[in-house]
Parts: C-alpha cells; structure tokens; sequence
C-alpha cells in the first residue's frame, strides 16, 4: 500500500501561493487528493467521496483565480474531509451508524458552513466510532479505519477517520468532534495537530449530539497555523446554538508569535501513572527537557484528582448519550425494522437493529444513571466531582499558563486489542477527558517518534479557559522547535 | 429525588441484576439478545465497580456542575426561521405518505 511520508502541502499558505502563482490549478489539486484517496482506500478512511462535486467547486474556484484572485475567500484551494457526525447540506450524514443509513442533512453544521462560505471545497465525510462513541474508530457500521503508519493498528478515534485523513494526505484539513479526547487522541496514533477549542467557542449547531456539555467541533491538521486559521473562522456566536460564547473572536492566525517565556504544570502523578508506556514518558520528558532548555519554567505539579476523571465522565456522557439518542426511534427519520408490529415495537426493533454495541452499552449505563433511585448516587455525584475536578484545574492556571500531558497513555495499539475490555478501553482516555470536563481548550502536537514501536506520540497541553490565542501561539513555537525530520 | 433508596454511598456497592437489566432496556426502548444481555450486564456492573471510586470524593459541600457554558441567557428575537417545507421535512422519514409521518396502528380496539 502506498502511504505518503511527505504531505504533498503542510499549509494553507503553501497550496494557495501555489495557486496564484499558476504553478497549479485548483483542479488539480483537488485531483491529487482524490489520487490518494483511492492510493489510501484500505485504510477505509471515506465513507463518502464527493468526486464530482469538489472537482466542479475546484473548476469554479480556477475561474474565479483568474478573474480575480483577491475575491476568493480564505480557504480558497483547502481541500477539507468532514467527520460523519457534521450536518452538511444535501448530503449525508450517518454517525457511523446503520440506524442513520441514508440520512440527508436539510442544513449545515455552523462550522461547515463557515469553513463553505471562505470557499474551502469538502472532498467528503470520513469514518469515525459509532456516534463518536470510542477511542479506535472499530466502533463504525462501515468497518474499522486503519492507522497508515501501520495499517495493523487502531487510528485511535473516534475522529480516527479524520486524522488518516490528514496522515495519509488525502486532504489538508479535517473537521472532527472532541467529547473526551476524540481529536486530540488519534492526532496523537496518527502524528498530525490536533485541537479541541474551549466549550461554546464554536457553535454545536449541525453536530450529532452525543454528550451535549462535554461535545466541541475540532480541527486535525498538518499545522498549527492551520488550525488557528479555521478556528477563528468557526467560532463566535450562533444564533442557533444558545451555549456558543458571544465573547469576539480574536485573530488567532495572524497573532502566532509568543515572545515570553511560558509557565508550564505537568502533573507527576501523569507522568508516573502506571499506565503510561516508557517511551511515551521519554517523549514527554524529552519535550520537557527542551521547553526547559529554552528558558520555559516546568514544574510538576500536584493534582489528586486524576483517577476521578474517567468514571465521572462516563456517568456524564452515557447520561447525555442515552437522553440524546433517544430521537432516534425509525420514525421521522432514518432506520425503521420492518420486523415491527406495532409502536413499540417500531421503536425497540429499530433501535435494537440499529445501535452497534458500543452504543447500545452507553445508553443502558446512562439510563440507569438517570433513572429514579440511582441519579443522586451516581448522576449527581458525578457532576460534584465534575466541579471539583473544574475548580482544581482552574487553581492551576492562577500559577501557570499550560498543562502538558500525554495525549494517551502509549502508541496506537492493534486492532481487536482492548474490544472485550470497555473498562481497559475507557481508562484509555485518561489524560484527554479533563479538558472536557472543565470545557477548556486542548491541542495535541505530533512529538516525537515512540523509541521501540516507531510510531507517532503526541504530547498535548491544555490552557485556561478561552485562551487559544496564547495556546496556539505557544503551540506554533514548540513545534518550530522540533527537529524537521 | 423522592425515592431515593440509595442514601449511604459509601456503604453502597451496586449489582445490576437480570431483572434490572430488564428494566433499563424497556426504559431505553432497546431489546437485547440473551448474549448481548449477559454482556451489558458483566459490563455495566465492571463499569460500576470502576465509578465506586467516586465515593472517595468528599462532596457533602460542593454544589453540582450543571452548565459548562458561561452564557447566561442568550436570547434572541422569536422568528421564524430555517423551517422546512412539509416535502423536506418527510424527506428522510422510512415511512410516510406525502402529508403525514406513518407508525403501525398505535391502538387496537380489538
């Protein structure tokens, strides 16, 4: 199988003086990618190719670069893949699930309509768990993803479809969701950036809800600048989403340079976890060792909290998942089992025959969470500890401006590892779930390469609460730093 | 919660039984096959096992996170917008007949 080592662009910049330029056309990139698409195809990482579509976008945008190029918008030239739980108009949308089979969307996700309107072309939607419910993208009706460094391994997910989208250089950037981790840690299998904005800076508006406090549209890309350049495209208010913040979106992609010197936490109680793999702590303690080096201040610092983090959130998500999920009954839309007699049954079969497992686990946990006797002792409990986890991470960052943590506690495992074990699974999400829980912004940058397994590892840092300026900035700097291999 | 059995957390140790199990999934609407029941329920209860960490937590002074968001009452003028005609509300619907969504019968007088 034919996998790139070299992305063809690594930044918009790139692809779009190229353009101007008239060293190529819009055509013809788009043709590139459609070239690695069917190179990459036993990665089975679309679900759906839009072929026509984006060449006849492309055609259009040439046209337009020879009227008058300053007209375009600014992602003229990106090519863009879409997670399979992002509304786009007139097409389909499954959430990797048979139950949503032959679903059209009537609008678009706000982010992709904004990302639409800069004139970025979608070359398609991309394979992800089951309602962005795992941590490997094997949860999908449509089979598993591949990891293209090495296709025996798990992608990590559940936005696993859109990080080898970005890895194997079948389009620039792709738009994913992050619940508990599901951009940051198959960024990390899958060695590209990726990032999860603080909860409420861009709107949810379009995105199939699976944990509504916890759910945040997030950009996987070869670059930070990228990233920064979609997300201050995304955010800001929505009239359609009443959680979006209304705070002004700040230029992020102009505004990359971070002259100071950084304060940095790490817990050691992370990076001593008897969880974590050797060579991911190498990596991390080799970051540390070069942001010190650079004159950044690094301490570890104490967080008791960590081992709480997991549980809490699975009795939090599988709440909202079991409440949200509950649209989903063969009526108005999607599968309806043609083995049904009457209404309830409608709904139990069509249900039954439409959740995978992994799905069907989440809302039978939650709807025991919820239900009366057991909500205060675990709904509620839970939601206390969600606010002691929050106000213990916000004491955090009165001292320091970045938490750096691993972004999974090793490299991509194989594929069938852990699907017996939803414990051993879940407990994999560990150092991603607490951006979710507090709602502050997150981003996994490609480190370094694991010692013995040769795969990518991620190292991720976490700031304050709507500080992506600072985030991305600090980001961008570190990853200058890094060795080009 | 009016009936709130459960009032002693760290005493508590949950088991989900087959009769609970039972419960739930008519709760979910969802039918499980007898392999799929036996599974969720070793699973739910594993899962639980993990959660019972929680009950380390002191909490009897910390109030419940409710909303993440920090937008308070976001408002906006109640117009009508983005509505769909009656063809593209039906659109994706498995069963309907141009005007209406169709169910199996709902009540039988027999």
């Amino acid at each position: 199988m034919e996998v790139a080592t070299q992305p063809k662009y690594s930044q918009i910049e790139q692809v779009q003086r190229d353009l101007r330029e008239g060293k190529l056309t819009c055509v013809q990139v788009v043709e590139y990618y459609l070239d690695r698409i069917e190179a990459s195809r036993e990665l089975n990482i679309y679900i759906e190719v839009y072929a026509e579509e984006a060449l006849a976008k492309a055609k259009a945008i040439d046209e337009r670069l020879q009227e008058n190029a300053d007209d375009l918008g600014r992602l003229f030239g990106v090519v863009v893949s879409l997670k399979d739980v992002l509304c786009y108009k007139d097409h389909q949308v499954t959430g990797g699930s048979k139950i949503l089979t032959g679903f059209t969307s009537m609008f678009s996700a706000t982010g992709v309509e904004r990302v639409v309107e800069e004139d970025a072309i979608i070359i398609g939607r991309v394979n992800c768990d089951e309602f962005a419910m795992g941590s490997t993208t094997e949860n999908s009706y449509y089979g598993p993803t591949r990891n293209a460094a090495d296709p025996s391994r798990v992608p990590g997910g559940s936005s696993g479809g859109s990080a080898v989208a970005v890895q194997a250089d079948t389009c620039l950037v792709s738009l994913g969701t992050d619940t508990g981790g599901s951009v940051r840690q198959p960024a990390s299998f899958c060695g590209v950036v990726g990032f999860k904005p603080t909860y409420g800076r861009i709107s949810r508006y379009g995105l199939l809800a699976y944990g509504s406090s916890f759910d945040q549209l997030g950009v996987l890309a070869q670059s930070v600048s990228d990233t920064a350049l979609f997300l201050e495209i995304m955010a800001g208010p929505d009239e359609f989403d009443s959680t979006a913040s209304q705070r002004a979106v700040e230029p992020y992609a102009s505004n990359l340079s971070f002259e100071r010197k950084a304060k940095i936490a790490y817990f050691g109680s992370a990076l001593d976890h008897p969880s974590l793999d050797p060579g991911v702590r190498q990596v991390c303690q080799g970051l540390i060792d070069q942001l010190r080096t650079e004159g950044h201040t690094v301490e570890a610092v104490d967080f008791d909290y960590l081992d709480y983090i997991i549980p809490a959130y699975y009795v939090l998500t599988t709440a909202e998942a079991s409440s949200n999920l509950s649209r989903y009954d063969g009526i108005r839309y999607g599968y309806r089992s043609a083995n049904a007699t009457n209404l309830m049954e409608t709904y139990k079969k069509s249900r039954t025959e439409g959740f995978g497992t992994e799905v069907k686990r989440r809302i039978m946990l939650g709807t025991f969470v919820l239900s009366a006797g057991y909500y205060d002792a675990y709904y509620t409990k839970a939601q206390k500890a969600r606010k002691l986890i929050q106000e213990k991470t916000f004491e955090i960052f009165e001292a320091y401006d970045f938490i750096l943590l691993p972004a999974a506690p090793g490299p991509a495992w194989h594929l069938g590892d852990n699907v017996d074990d939803p414990v051993a699974m879940y407990l994999a999400d560990i150092f991603t779930v607490q951006a979710n829980m507090v709602g502050i912004p997150a981003i996994c940058l490609p480190a370094g390469t694991h010692p013995e397994e040769g795969l990518p590892v991620g190292v991720q840092f976490m700031a304050n609460r709507f500080q992506e300026a600072d985030l991305l900035a600090f980001s961008q700097k570190v990853m200058d730093a890094f060795p080009k291999s | 919660m009016a009936d709130d059995f459960v009032t002693n957390f760290d005493l508590f140790v949950m088991n989900i039984d087959e009769k609970l199990i039972s419960r739930l999934e008519h709760l979910a609407r969802l039918e499980l096959s007898e392999e799929e029941r036996k599974g969720i329920q070793k699973d739910l209860n594993n899962i639980l096992g993990m959660v019972e960490k929680l009950n380390e937590l002191d909490t009897a002074k910390v109030e419940p996170l409710v909303y993440v968001s920090e937008a308070q009452n976001v408002l906006r003028e109640d117009e009508v917008k983005h509505q769909l005609d009656r063809s593209k509300g039906l659109k994706n619907a498995p069963q309907q007949n141009g005007e209406y969504f169709e169910v199996p019968k709902v009540i039988d007088l027999k």
